[in-house]
């Protein structure tokens, strides 16, 4: 027979470090999807872009010249050409990073919280106050959700703050379901029982035990909303109802130039190409943090 | 406190009891109505009484659906009954002299769900530390009384302090969960299935543990199982609850000895045992327990019962002693809610000996 003796002193030590929390194992997860990966660092590119982009820019974005309109790609002292005014399309693009980036991501960072606060209240109080909430969202629901920021932008006035106003009111709905459909989750759950079963009141539970749980998944959500937010304000802009010209965004540069649509179609395609990548990229990050997340908690 | 080791018959007399609930009721309500109009409701509880006197264990049990798990969320007040008064140590809970609050530190509850019943996102000592600090303490003496208890549970805190719930097993925590229970100094623990998820082998070991801490802590449990050889370890007062209601309250050895109800009868008849030549030939009982939306007129039991009489259907016994059972005066602290056992009911059954109706059920029985 085999002894075996433990020395019960002895295991704790090598057992005893610490375990990693839930955030560092999803951290490790994520880390193994490549495809995630690399559209993390697209997005860092973007991100760093948009700060940084005007400083890297060749020539002014602003300034025209109609002697060189409509030039091709390749073009001397214009790697991407120019525009029907005859800026520099590569100056204008690296410009345009902000105002686009910004114009995609805080509309769905607004909604995030206004959304998640509505969401958790409804799901966590449950009953008639859950009913008032989350009707009133369902009227939202009732639009189109292109439409509806049409026709906010529109009865708002064309703007910045307005189309950013109105994109906000567009992703409040979609938010506040999502949360409050995993707060209902979350809320039925055992370990919420015992909080309250150990005199807690709702402010602490939701702060301690409901937020660690449903703030992943209503920002996985979030994120997936980063890319049609780009897209509806560029279409804003498109329509004239976002950014006003001449400020460099991509959406509105798409527009300004679908009239050489026929004669430079590269030219025309570029400010697509650059919402096409921003959009997948984010799409992709928030696939990756969705599986990442979604493993056995 | 040391009462605990006391026979309960004896503290019982006594000692004023630790939880007195009166009348409790709930009913749920059901969407829509019925054909005759009435609004459904499903009859979860339906008026219940019952004392927990300090230091014994209170078994509950009963069919699945009958009112236990129910019973345990209304004295937490996690669900709020309809009607009722509950007494806590001679003060009524919620009322001037003792919150809401104050009551819930002084009762806790252990759930069935040993992983849904800790938070994912927070380690095991932070789970234990929560109640603590929710009632003021600050967060270095809450993990400590944490590590305390992780100790006292049997696990060694060093070890397990800092892990996620995940990386435990069920055995641990649940072990995890009673330490957390424990960390508010309560009195009474309601435990709800706590063991009933657990492998046998490590089921047996926290029932030891519960033993242990019930001596130390001087604790008083409330112990709601459907494993009835469980309860009989453990228990020194027994409660059959059927359909929501109470069917029989007595001592855990004079229940399981001689049962009056005929529903709590046929509930031990259904008892596993392990002598071959006792082996359950004939199911003690047909069928399921009707439906609680709708229950049975007079008494609940009635459609089951191979006694039932006219009489069991028109008028609802009593949670009363036995009166006839026994020439020299009944058990007042057996009490059973059954025509038959109660001396002037109108049922042709009363007065007749212990072991007279034949079937399957009452031979285990009084074996």
């Amino acid at each position: 027979m085999l002894q075996v003796s433990i020395d019960p002193a002895k295991v704790p030590q090598e057992l005893s470090q610490k375990t990693p929390g839930y955030w560092a194992s999803v951290g490790r997860r994520f880390l193994r999807d490549k495809v995630a990966v690399g559209a993390a660092l697209v997005v860092l590119g973007l991100v760093l872009l948009a700060l940084i982009g005007q400083w890297l820019a060749p020539a002014d974005p602003y300034a025209s010249s109609m002697l060189s309109r409509l030039k091709p790609l390749g073009t001397p002292g214009h790697p991407l050409g120019t525009d029907e005014l005859g800026r520099d399309m590569l100056s204008r693009l690296l410009t345009g990073a902000r105002l686009s980036l910004f114009m995609g991501i805080t509309p769905v960072l607004c909604a995030f919280v206004i959304g998640s606060c509505l969401g958790i209240l409804a799901g966590y109080a449950g009953g008639a106050i859950n009913s008032t909430i989350m009707r009133t969202i369902d009227v939202f629901y009732a639009f189109p959700s292109v439409l509806l920021a049409i026709a906010l932008s529109g009865a708002l006035g064309a703007g910045i703050f307005n189309a950013l106003l109105s994109l906000t009111i567009v992703f409040v709905p979609p938010i506040a379901r999502v949360a409050e459909s995993v707060t209902t989750q979350v809320r039925g759950r055992d370990f919420v029982e015992a909080a309250r079963a150990s005199g807690a009141g709702a402010f602490t539970i939701v702060r301690v035990h409901v937020l660690g749980n449903v703030l992943g998944p209503i920002f996985v959500y979030a994120t997936s909303l980063i890319a049609v937010s780009m897209i509806l304000a560029s279409g804003l802009s498109f329509l004239g109802l976002g950014v006003k010209p001449p400020e460099p965004e991509w959406g509105l540069m798409l527009n300004t130039l679908r009239t050489a649509i026929y004669t430079q179609p590269w030219i025309a395609a570029l400010p697509g190409v650059m919402i096409f990548i921003t959009s997948i990229s984010f799409n992709m990050l928030s696939d990756g943090l969705r599986s990442a997340m979604d493993v056995k908690q | 406190m040391n009462t605990a080791v006391a026979s309960p018959a004896a503290s019982s007399t006594a000692a004023t009891p630790l939880l007195r609930v009166r009348n409790l009721v709930k009913h749920f309500p059901l969407k829509g109505k019925r054909v005759d109009g009435k609004p459904a409701v499903v009859r979860a509880v339906d008026d219940i009484d019952f004392d927990v006197l300090e230091g014994e264990t209170l078994g509950v049990v009963g069919e699945s659906g009958c009112g236990k798990s129910t019973t345990a969320r209304l004295l937490m007040h996690l669900i709020n009954p309809d009607a009722g008064e509950i007494v806590f140590d001679g003060k009524v809970v919620g009322s001037r002299e003792l919150s809401l609050r104050e009551f819930r530190r002084q009762v806790q509850m252990v759930f069935q769900d040993s992983y849904a019943s800790l938070n994912p996102r927070l380690t095991v000592a932070e789970s234990i530390a929560f109640g603590p600090m929710v009632h003021g303490e600050s967060r270095d003496t809450a993990e400590r009384r944490a590590r305390d208890l992780l100790e006292r549970v049997g696990l060694s805190p060093a070890r397990f302090a800092e892990r996620y719930p995940h990386e435990l097993s069920g055995g641990q925590r649940q072990r995890v969960n009673i330490a957390r229970a424990l960390a508010l100094q309560p009195r009474l623990l309601i435990l709800d299935e706590a063991t009933s998820a657990l492998d046998k082998s490590v089921e047996a070991q926290v029932l030891n543990l519960l033993v242990d801490l019930k001596a130390d802590f001087g604790l008083t449990y409330l112990f709601i199982s459907h494993d009835l050889h469980v309860v009989r370890y453990l228990s020194d007062r027994v409660m059959v609850m059927y359909l929501g209601e109470v069917a029989e309250l007595a001592p855990s050895q004079a229940l399981f000895e001689t049962p009056h109800h005929p529903y709590a009868r046929a509930l031990l008849a259904s008892m596993p045992t392990l002598d071959p030549d006792r082996r359950t030939e004939q199911a003690p009982l047909a069928g399921d327990p009707p439906n609680p939306v709708n229950p049975p007129s007079g008494c609940r039991f009635h459609t089951r019962c191979v006694f039932a009489e006219p009489l069991c259907s028109q008028r609802a016994a009593s949670l009363a002693p036995a009166t006839a059972r026994s020439r020299e005066g009944a058990d007042p602290l057996h009490v059973v809610a059954c025509h038959m056992m109660q001396a002037g009911s109108g049922h042709s059954q009363t007065g007749l000996s212990q072991t007279a109706p034949s079937g399957a059920a009452t031979e285990q029985v009084s074996a």
